[in-house]
């Protein structure tokens, strides 16, 4: 075979060629995560990952399955849209132990918070001016944060 | 120790099945729930937001943003009459403590609270080099924080500003419209925290859930529908001047 005399360094190359082949395949095979395209361009273990994400936030449901009496007078106020973590903070670690004490918000800063007039807020919104409003007196002499209305009685 | 050809021909694949599942990767954190059966958006009715922040303090103890970084923030708009071009925008912490009080003035005053839009079509997850962002089949747009090498082109892409780079991590952060919570049938913690219901989470697929019928009677609108980003963040009356 006349084509094939002196081509030594053409196999040469062509076997450098195949090695180097196989081994991107090989390397190529270690490197990629195992769920990189289960899904998508993307590692899909990922979404399991972000879904392991600790809960901090308990929800208002598992809260009225032990607090049945707040819930209750909470939904029968104008507070009932008003989630517990709303105002009580992130609980979750109380819910998983009772134990853990949650201390008592402060209503100081609290009630201020959503209702401090201010014009900028939507007008059917209740707001007052703290100052005028209690000449400083704290707000639960006389509203209860689980049903604000003078009737049902603030904390004596 | 030594090996004979036939031990080692069956210990090679042997091993390779303990790499494998090596490989797998951590198994699935929501046993119950299936992608494919939800399409997650948020609904955000601006007349109902009274501005408390308490949306952003939530979402810093749920997903420990950490201070100065937002995943969601409150702006209040103010526009003086017909100036819809030139409002005046403030966002003091990201609203996270409230907003100063404002006097009774010319023009009308709202807040509108942002966070990631879980574009349909995504600016931010179509420039990633490496696949670290995704829109994954529920159509929540992810992070993997694993893949992700902090070349901050998401970050540039996104235009809602809804994405940073996380100063401890150097990777890029941003909502997960608590992924972790809304996969084991909790609401996210911004919804949680809301006391007027004023952001309130759907899922388009479920033909039960009230923004259908939400949808079917208000006037709603998505942020910059101009860039045509297929943004599932919904918001209620919202006015011509917001950015």
């Amino acid at each position: 075979m006349r084509v094939f005399r002196d081509a030594g360094h053409l196999f040469r190359l062509a076997g450098l060629f195949a090695v180097g082949t196989l081994s991107f395949f090989i390397i190529r095979a270690f490197l990629v995560p195992r769920s990189f395209g289960e899904y998508g361009h993307y590692r899909g273990a990922a979404i399991s990952e972000i879904a392991a994400h600790p809960i901090r936030f308990a929800g208002h449901q598992t809260c009225e399955t032990c607090h049945t009496d707040v819930a209750q007078t909470k939904n029968s106020g104008k507070h009932a849209q008003v989630n517990c973590e709303a105002c009580h903070g992130p609980l979750a670690k109380h819910a998983d132990d009772p134990s853990i004490d949650p201390g008592k918000p402060d209503t100081a800063v609290l009630c201020v918070r959503c209702h401090a007039a201010s014009a900028a807020k939507p007008k059917g919104f209740p707001q007052v001016d703290a100052d005028q409003h209690s000449n400083g007196l704290p707000c639960q002499t006389c509203h209860q944060p689980h049903n604000p209305a003078i009737a049902a009685g603030g904390a004596k | 120790m030594t090996l004979t050809r036939r031990q080692l021909l069956i210990l090679l694949p042997a091993a390779a099945v303990a790499w494998e599942s090596l490989l797998a990767g951590t198994p699935e954190a929501s046993p119950n729930y299936t992608m494919t059966e939800h399409w997650w958006s948020m609904l955000i009715d601006i007349p109902k937001c009274i501005g408390c922040g308490n949306c952003v303090r939530a979402c810093q103890a749920e997903n420990d943003v950490p201070d100065g970084f937002f995943r969601t923030w409150v702006e209040r708009y103010h526009v003086d009459d017909w100036h819809l071009a030139n409002p005046q925008v403030i966002s003091p912490d990201g609203g996270k403590e409230g907003f100063p009080v404002a006097k009774e003035d010319e023009g009308k005053y709202f807040f509108v609270p942002k966070l990631c839009n879980q574009c349909a079509d995504s600016p931010c997850t179509q420039v990633c080099p490496v696949g670290a962002t995704f829109i994954a089949p529920d159509g929540v747009v992810l992070v993997d924080q694993k893949y992700c090498l902090g070349c901050a082109y998401c970050v540039q892409a996104c235009p809602y500003g809804c994405r940073y780079i996380h100063p401890e991590k150097k990777v890029a952060d941003k909502c997960t419209l608590c992924y972790h919570r809304i996969t084991k049938g909790l609401t996210t913690a911004c919804c949680e925290a809301c006391p007027t219901g004023a952001r309130q989470l759907a899922d388009l697929k479920n033909p039960n859930d009230p923004i259908h019928a939400f949808l079917k009677t208000h006037s709603v609108q998505v942020l910059k529908p101009q860039m045509a980003t297929g943004a599932k963040v919904f918001y209620n009356a919202l006015d011509g001047s917001v950015r």
